[in-house]
């Protein structure tokens, strides 16, 4: 059975770069950026798409909505 | 692509306007997840209390009110009346419930009002600024007892689960953590199991959700989330404090 | 078919304003209307109806609030300190524009006071009491009959206005026994009819529109722009409530200014001084707000004087100098805490008020 691939999408405009995504990834896979976003914050980005196991542990803690998981078909 | 996570259409799409991190972004999603999934937004009735969740309105889509501060428990007793075959839950903050609203929640508990209340405990007044609420440590710090709460001088915080199970009007009470990914799974599962409970009609529902107030605590929100595991968790123990099918 | 039956003050009162169509009741017990609650409890099932029994003032103002925001037809009563706990209720349902019908059996004051008829209420139902800008109609019926009337048309106009409206009577009006004709029950609201009926109402969005009832706006020009919309409705309402009974006040030297108990003693009073060969009429407000300022512009040169006759230590007396404007002198008479005065000891201070200004 071949690996399951995830694409982590983040809603940059409404990320309020809180970091708590950041701190519960189990492999360590997401950043903040150095670039502020409109509301004046840096957000959330992943560092590695394909190293992702699609825990959901980012999308839970975060309080804004502003992440989304796919499956890759 | 294949959605696994994507945000619940139970929620507007405005941003919130809470502080970043603040759990309570956390605890609006998992009840409006639930009334998604459940098929119920359609047929639910919320209020709001005052507090950072006054506006918790203009989040939560179903209908809504807002209510005089700590008086959520009577407002959705009068919306029951009216409204017998609709869902109907008041989500109210620490200093709303366990203070100024204390009269209001013991009496629709006591009465079995069949409703759910979900109650945000994160120790402190945020809204007005990190005041010592009803719930507040002793020893935590905050904007009216800056070296730390006293038994001496302020008495002992509130622990409205163990309060509300005295009572034999709830049907349903537990305590839940928003500080990790797994608590907060177990969250969710307590916030069906009070809508299912109150759509039984076996009466009162009540969930307390452990929460952080990162601004007002001075912590980042991940340490926030450390300090509630190490300081709250072990005043306020999780749990589950009335059985629905003990009734 | 109106039936006339002798019913006592305080369960006309709750008669009526279920025949009037209100169907849910929240009450705390205070006396001296507490038989409403006791009414309520016992008779709304009856009528399909629901009685609550609140925890406090605070609880049923607030029960009555979430009532109305979800579009049921409430009632509440009680009676002075019980209607100053409910002011805070009564700011939200004002900025909410939310309906409901209140009844405010008033006593003396200030603090616990005492339990006998009072009008010491007048600044606290006519000025607010609750925080903000809003006004509430005040009716102040003199007999049960006008206050059955009223209470009939309570909760229809409510809801014609989208604002609490209040009744003000006493003890002494709660308690008495008059024969009465009872009007014909009107069809209540069911709960099943309120999407449409008040789409505003919070009765779940599957009726297509979410409902938000709410009075935080935050950003003040936003706010401003809301109290000037309900200022709009509140002077439409100045213009359309008012109501006010005169009696023999065209020719009249001495006119009287009463409301509810006090204007049946100051009509008593009128009619000796009247046998007496002294002109007297009565200006009687049925409205305490909006206040019937213009009945005073009736008033002739051959007015020598206005008293406001009052079971307070002149409270509507400032209403009344804004109607006089000026033109006449005017005094007060009044007994307060409790007391009533007799109509002759009323006949004899407006004899000495009478000399004094000739």
């Amino acid at each position: 059975m071949p690996k399951k691939q995830f694409r982590v999408v983040f809603k940059r405009e409404r990320c309020k770069g809180c970091e708590l995504c950041k701190a519960f990834c189990p492999k360590k896979l997401i950043e903040m950026d150095t670039q502020v976003n409109a509301k004046g914050y840096c957000p959330a980005r992943m560092t590695d798409q394909s190293q992702c196991i699609g825990c959901q542990s980012c999308a839970l803690v975060c309080p804004d909505g502003a992440i989304e998981i796919y499956e890759e078909e | 692509m294949k959605p696994v996570f994507q945000y619940t259409k139970g929620m507007t799409e405005v941003s919130t306007s809470y502080c970043p991190g603040c759990t309570h972004g956390v605890a609006h999603r998992l009840i409006m997840e639930t009334l998604d999934e459940m098929g119920l937004l359609g047929k639910t009735i919320g209020v709001a209390p005052i507090g950072c969740s006054v506006v918790a309105h203009q989040f939560m889509n179903v209908d809504m009110c807002e209510s005089a501060h700590g008086r959520a428990p009577a407002v959705a007793s009068g919306i029951r009346r009216v409204h017998p075959d609709k869902v109907v839950f008041t989500y109210q903050g620490d200093g709303d419930l366990a203070s100024i609203g204390m009269g209001e929640i013991m009496h629709a508990a006591a009465r079995g009002e069949k409703f759910s209340t979900f109650f945000i405990n994160n120790c402190i007044y945020g809204m007005t600024g990190g005041q010592m609420a009803p719930t507040t440590l002793i020893g935590q710090r905050s904007t009216t007892c800056v070296d730390g709460r006293t038994r001496e001088q302020a008495g002992m915080p509130l622990k409205m689960c163990e309060i509300l199970s005295t009572l034999d009007g709830p049907a349903y009470i537990e305590r839940v953590a928003l500080c990790d990914p797994a608590n907060i799974r177990k969250a969710k599962k307590a916030v069906r199991r009070a809508f299912e409970t109150q759509l039984s009609g076996k009466g009162f529902t009540f969930v307390e959700f452990l929460s952080i107030c990162p601004t007002n605590w001075g912590l980042t929100p991940p340490k926030a989330m450390e300090w509630l595991k190490e300081n709250m968790m072990p005043y306020y123990p999780l749990g589950v404090y009335r059985e629905p099918e003990v009734q | 078919m109106a039936e006339k039956v002798l019913m006592k003050g305080n369960e006309a009162f709750a008669e009526a304003v279920i025949r009037g169509g209100a169907r849910y009741y929240f009450g705390y017990p205070i006396t001296p209307q507490s038989e409403i609650p006791e009414f309520m409890s016992r008779e709304l099932p009856k009528w399909g109806g629901k009685f609550l029994q609140a925890e406090s003032e605070l609880g049923a103002v607030n029960m009555a609030y979430g009532c109305g925001a979800a579009g049921g037809d409430g009632f509440i009563s009680s009676s002075s300190p019980g209607i100053a706990l409910m002011q805070e209720g009564m700011s939200f349902l004002c900025s909410a524009e939310v309906p409901l019908t209140m009844l405010n059996a008033s006593r003396g004051g200030p603090g616990i006071g005492s339990i006998q008829p009072g009008q010491a209420d007048y600044f606290q139902v006519t000025r607010g009491g609750g925080n903000g800008d809003y006004r509430i109609p005040v009716f102040a019926p003199a007999s049960i009959q006008e206050a059955i009337n009223i209470l009939y048309d309570a909760p229809a106009l409510a809801n014609e206005w989208r604002n609490p409206v209040m009744v003000l009577v006493d003890g002494l009006m709660g308690q008495m026994m008059e024969p009465v004709l009872l009007p014909e029950p009107k069809e209540p609201l069911k709960s099943s009819d309120i999407p449409k009926a008040k789409p505003w109402a919070i009765s779940g969005s599957e009726k297509g529109e979410r409902s938000v009832v709410k009075s935080l706006r935050l950003q003040p020009e936003v706010l401003e722009q809301h109290v000037e919309k309900l200022f709009e409705k509140y002077d439409r309402m100045e213009r359309e409530l008012q109501r006010v009974e005169c009696t023999d006040i065209e020719d009249a030297e001495v006119v009287f200014v009463a409301f509810g108990t006090m204007a049946r003693l100051a009509t008593e009073a009128m009619e000796l001084l009247q046998s007496q060969g002294i002109r007297a009429g009565l200006i009687r407000p049925i409205t305490l707000w909006p206040f019937p300022y213009g009945a005073f512009d009736a008033l002739t040169d051959n007015t020598k004087v206005v008293i406001s006759t009052e079971l307070s230590m002149g409270q509507l007396i400032e209403d009344v100098k804004l109607g006089v404007r000026g033109r006449f002198p005017v005094k007060l008479i009044h007994r307060t805490g409790g007391m009533l005065p007799t109509s002759l000891e009323i006949v004899d201070k407006t004899k000495k008020i009478l000399e004094e200004v000739r």
